[in-house]
């Protein structure tokens, strides 16, 4: 018994650790392959490779003046940075990333991850609007409402998974994938979960709630110091549950053939962190009013369809 | 959607080609000899101050980073006093240069110049002052010039006659 709470409290903190650390690393990695894919070194001064760029990083970002506008909402331009680290780090807990290696084994843990990574949009939302200046008020908007429509495919397309796999439980969806990874059979709700995932994190191509170019910064225009920082670690955390999660319904999870399962999980992930900073690398930033379209138009039919061809699949099968 | 993914694998594509940039203190970049950089005062072939202290390289200095005072030795000699230079002003335009009847003072091809301590780059004339003729090797004002300095009379210069007594008719 005693046993089983020291291994439990093990695996959280452990796992807490991780992706803090995982997190932080990303913007040393997306800096490094950035400039990679632009024929640039990228940051590579301090310490090796320049990995100790991160712990520069780290220490500008907490002496920074944390300075609070006086016409903003005070108590929800508090809140607001830390509800997208805390959501998407209780998402965490749901991901198994070795056999037995998970914080909890919820039977409803893809259910669990949809509505924490919903959850996440309040931040966003709560951050623009406490903000009280133009352009985070913008951003802040674009942010609800491009959640809102890709939210609803983003669950569309795991029923999928679901149906294939007959459960909500991220283990036993795993345990479905022996034999045949779910990225074959399920390949549309790949690419629909995918893109989903790209704007739930609103990395670059769909990144119109920051969108630099029109809106300052979007929703955190008025941020700095470590509360600026919160929203760039939530982002960073985002893209490695959401590189995570494909791995798990997708792409087999742990399994695979030599190596320990935890070491193919973390190949996995990381392959998937790579594509999305490739993204970021190469795709430009479409109009508003063109990704709502899409989102609504292309999108969700694309995974009402996938639900309809593999809900038809398994009915004529009888599986 | 197509165009997306080749765009993509293009952009990938790049990851396996040569780096553009120039790892700059470890790699230094070549400097054409006639760079505008760091402000030198150069000596004569002999050895001895070219500054005459005329004053025209503090005159042509169009944001009057040059201060200096004039001074005269015992052989006749002009010479500043002092010489003080304020790089944090200085743009390096080059008009000191071309103002300069003497060539003493110059512009060279170093550039690194970055201090801590804004103090530092005001530069006095022991920080300026070089022990060679910088870029015009044999060339010494005093030797071309017809003033008369201790040691060396008027018309005792390179290319010159002696002087014309303007008060004899003789041709």
């Amino acid at each position: 018994m005693t046993n089983d709470i020291i291994w439990k409290l093990i695996i959280v903190f452990g796992v807490l650790f991780v992706t803090l650390n995982v997190a932080a690393g990303l913007i040393w990695l997306e800096r490094r392959l950035l400039a990679l894919w632009q024929d640039r070194y990228g940051p590579n001064r301090v310490g090796p490779f320049g990995l100790l760029q991160v712990l520069a990083d780290m220490v500008k970002v907490f002496t920074k003046e944390d300075w609070i506008p006086p016409f903003a909402d005070k108590p929800v331009f508090i809140i607001a940075p830390a509800i997208i680290v805390v959501t998407i780090i209780t998402a965490f807990a749901v991901i198994p990333f070795a056999p037995g290696v998970e914080i909890v084994d919820l039977n409803i843990g893809l259910l669990f991850f949809l509505a924490m990574s919903s959850l996440g949009v309040y931040s966003v939302a709560l951050g623009g609007w406490s903000s009280a200046s133009k352009y985070s008020l913008l951003g802040g908007l674009r942010a609800a409402a491009q959640m809102l429509s890709y939210e609803v495919f983003m669950g569309l397309s795991l029923m999928g998974v679901v149906m294939l796999a007959g459960s909500f439980n991220l283990t036993d969806i795993v345990n479905a994938q022996k034999g045949l990874w779910f990225c074959i059979p399920q390949f549309l709700g790949l690419v629909v979960f995918f893109i989903a995932g790209i704007a739930e994190t609103h990395r670059l191509p769909f990144d119109l709630p920051e969108a630099e170019s029109e809106l300052v910064a979007g929703f955190h225009s008025e941020y700095s110091g470590m509360k600026f920082g919160m929203f760039f670690v939530g982002e960073y955390l985002g893209i490695t549950l959401v590189s995570a999660l494909i791995v798990t319904l997708f792409f087999g999870g742990w399994m695979g053939p030599a190596l320990p399962p935890i070491v193919w999980f973390t190949i996995k992930t990381f392959f998937f962190i790579g594509l999305f900073i490739l993204l970021r690398a190469s795709l430009p930033r479409p109009r508003y009013d063109q990704l709502m379209s899409y989102g609504w138009k292309v999108m969700l039919p694309l995974a009402l369809l996938n639900l309809l061809v593999t809900g038809g699949i398994i009915l004529a099968t009888g599986r | 959607m197509f165009s997306l993914l080749r765009t993509m694998w293009n952009v990938f594509l790049h990851a396996f080609r040569k780096r553009e940039t120039v790892l700059y203190p470890e790699v230094k970049p070549y400097i054409p000899p006639r760079w505008r950089g760091r402000i030198i005062l150069s000596r004569d072939p002999d050895g001895e101050e070219r500054c005459v202290a005329c004053y025209l390289c503090a005159v042509a200095c169009p944001v009057d980073c040059i201060s200096l005072q004039a001074a005269e030795d015992e052989h006749g000699r002009r010479y500043p006093e002092f010489f003080r230079i304020n790089f944090s002003r200085c743009i390096f335009c080059g008009f000191c240069e071309e103002a300069c009847p003497t060539y003493a003072i110059q512009l060279t091809p170093d550039f690194e110049m970055g201090e801590y301590v804004r103090q530092n780059l005001v530069y006095e004339k022991e920080h300026l002052l070089i022990s060679g003729p910088g870029k015009y090797p044999d060339y010494s004002f005093y030797r071309v010039a017809g003033l008369s300095i201790e040691g060396k009379d008027k018309g005792e210069a390179e290319n010159e006659g002696p002087p014309v007594d303007v008060r004899d008719l003789m041709p």
